[in-house]
């Protein structure tokens, strides 16, 4: 064992700064795949023959294949057929937003199949239009519902959000990775991230605990 | 002045023949109490009324409005055609007042002042003006269906549908739920109301129309049916339940 916790020191703020930075893309990535998510999740459940089968289709490729390769894609492959060179930020917030978008699409579908029919029927007596009852009615019934599973696939896209690291991307790991080489000492550097990923997990969770609190008004 | 007119009305759910030729015209501040046998289709023929079912055919004129005409924007035309289900379906989420003032708001676009004061005005009608600012759930289930009433009133609807009204409530309850519709039909509302209240539909009712295996059997007076039912049918169902 030897274990020398001061030779992190100098890197700490090296280190936390990855915080803000991990920060920045995993929440832009969770408000992308919600909305994403709540548009497939309403083509799911839509009339219209098409939309089901592209949500579909879209849904099966981005469960189908692992996250670090769609990544890869976005950030290799575009740039070889487009010529665009895509800059590594943007392409964290499409691989994720757009993976996360397909779970998030799923669970939000079931949310809305289990909310009653009853709920539809009375809405739609009273004369008021499809996407307003959608809006005010049936999501935030879903959405309480669902919430819990929400929050897991939010606490699982923040851990995954690691996987930036393999293009170079300086986040929260990167940054744990870097001060490793730096130092010959990987075991301070590694544990310290993880406690804060850990820290960021616990604080997501209480938010999903408050959120629930405050929904579950008419209980 | 015919409220509702229905003709040639037929649905079929597959091969399921649930209705079969039904025409009925009811007119301005008419009462009619729809009886049957479960399975008869009453429910069906109810929720055509306002195309929560789409008829498989026949035409179906509602306030002047040409239902069944697919030029018709339908949503619209519901706006004035209320409607109170069994299992009440108010909305969980929001408090009863808000219930009330949720389609004048968001439909008819009135201020907010303004469907407040409407929405008071109507829980005071049906007496439950302290629970404004409760949750649904927390009301027993002639509450709830009281609110169910007054929420489909604030539209201010040319007509109401009763679906069961009463037939999901505690038998306690039941008074409190038909007393609130006496009243409403006293006030010269026309309503078509699907129930098991014989008792309703004799006192209050100014027709009753009987239906089995989705036909309309026989429609007269409530004294005549109830005393003297024509068919064979509805001799049976009577003899059934009274």
């Amino acid at each position: 064992m030897n274990l020398d916790w001061s030779q992190i020191v100098p890197y700490i703020p090296f280190m936390l700064e990855g915080i803000w930075v991990t920060l920045q893309f995993v929440i832009v990535s969770i408000i992308f795949g919600f909305i994403v998510g709540t548009v497939l999740a309403l083509f799911k459940i839509s009339s219209i023959k098409p939309l089901r089968f592209f949500a579909d289709a879209y849904t099966s490729m981005f469960r189908g294949t692992p996250l670090i390769l769609q990544l890869m894609i976005i950030y290799l492959a575009v740039p070889q057929l487009t010529g665009y060179d895509i800059s590594p930020f943007l392409s964290a917030i499409l691989a994720f937003g757009l993976n996360s978008s397909a779970y998030v699409s799923e669970i939000i579908r079931a949310g809305i199949s289990a909310v009653d029919k009853g709920q539809t029927e009375a809405a739609v007596a009273l004369g008021v239009p499809y996407r307003q009852m959608m809006i005010d009615i049936i999501l935030p019934q879903a959405l309480k519902n669902i919430l819990p599973a929400l929050m897991n696939e939010f606490i699982t896209l923040t851990k995954e959000s690691a996987i930036v690291s393999t293009i170079g991307y300086l986040d929260l790991m990167r940054r744990g990775q870097v001060v490793g080489a730096n130092l010959y000492r990987n075991f301070e550097p590694l544990l310290f991230v993880g406690l804060i990923y850990w820290g960021l997990v616990m604080v997501l969770s209480l938010i999903g605990k408050w959120v629930e609190g405050r929904l579950s008004v008419g209980d | 002045m015919s409220v509702i007119n229905v003709e040639h009305l037929y649905k079929s759910f597959g091969k399921n023949d649930v209705l079969k030729d039904i025409s009925i015209n009811i007119k301005q501040g008419e009462v009619v109490s729809v009886i049957g046998p479960s399975g008869s289709g009453k429910s069906t023929f109810l929720r055509c009324i306002n195309l929560l079912e789409q008829p498989t055919e026949g035409k179906i004129t509602v306030a002047g409005v040409a239902l069944t005409d697919p030029k018709t924007n339908v949503t619209k035309a519901r706006e004035k055609i209320g409607m109170v289900f069994q299992h009440f379906h108010l909305f969980p989420h929001l408090t009863v007042l808000e219930n009330l003032t949720y389609a004048p708001l968001k439909v008819k676009r009135v201020s907010k002042a303004e469907a407040e004061e409407k929405a008071l005005a109507l829980l005071e009608r049906v007496g439950l003006s302290d629970k404004k600012d409760s949750y649904p759930n927390s009301l027993s289930g002639g509450q709830k269906q009281r609110v169910a009433i007054a929420r489909a009133l604030s539209m201010e609807p040319d007509l109401m549908l009763f679906d069961e009204p009463t037939s999901a409530l505690d038998p306690e309850m039941v008074k409190e739920v038909l007393d609130v519709m006496k009243d409403l039909a006293q006030s010269g509302m026309t309503m078509l109301v699907v129930t098991h209240e014989m008792g309703f539909a004799r006192e209050v009712a100014d027709r009753v129309i009987f239906l089995d295996q989705g036909l309309l059997i026989e429609e007269g007076k409530p004294e005549e049916f109830f005393s003297a039912p024509k068919s064979e049918r509805a001799k049976d169902f009577l003899d059934k339940i009274l």
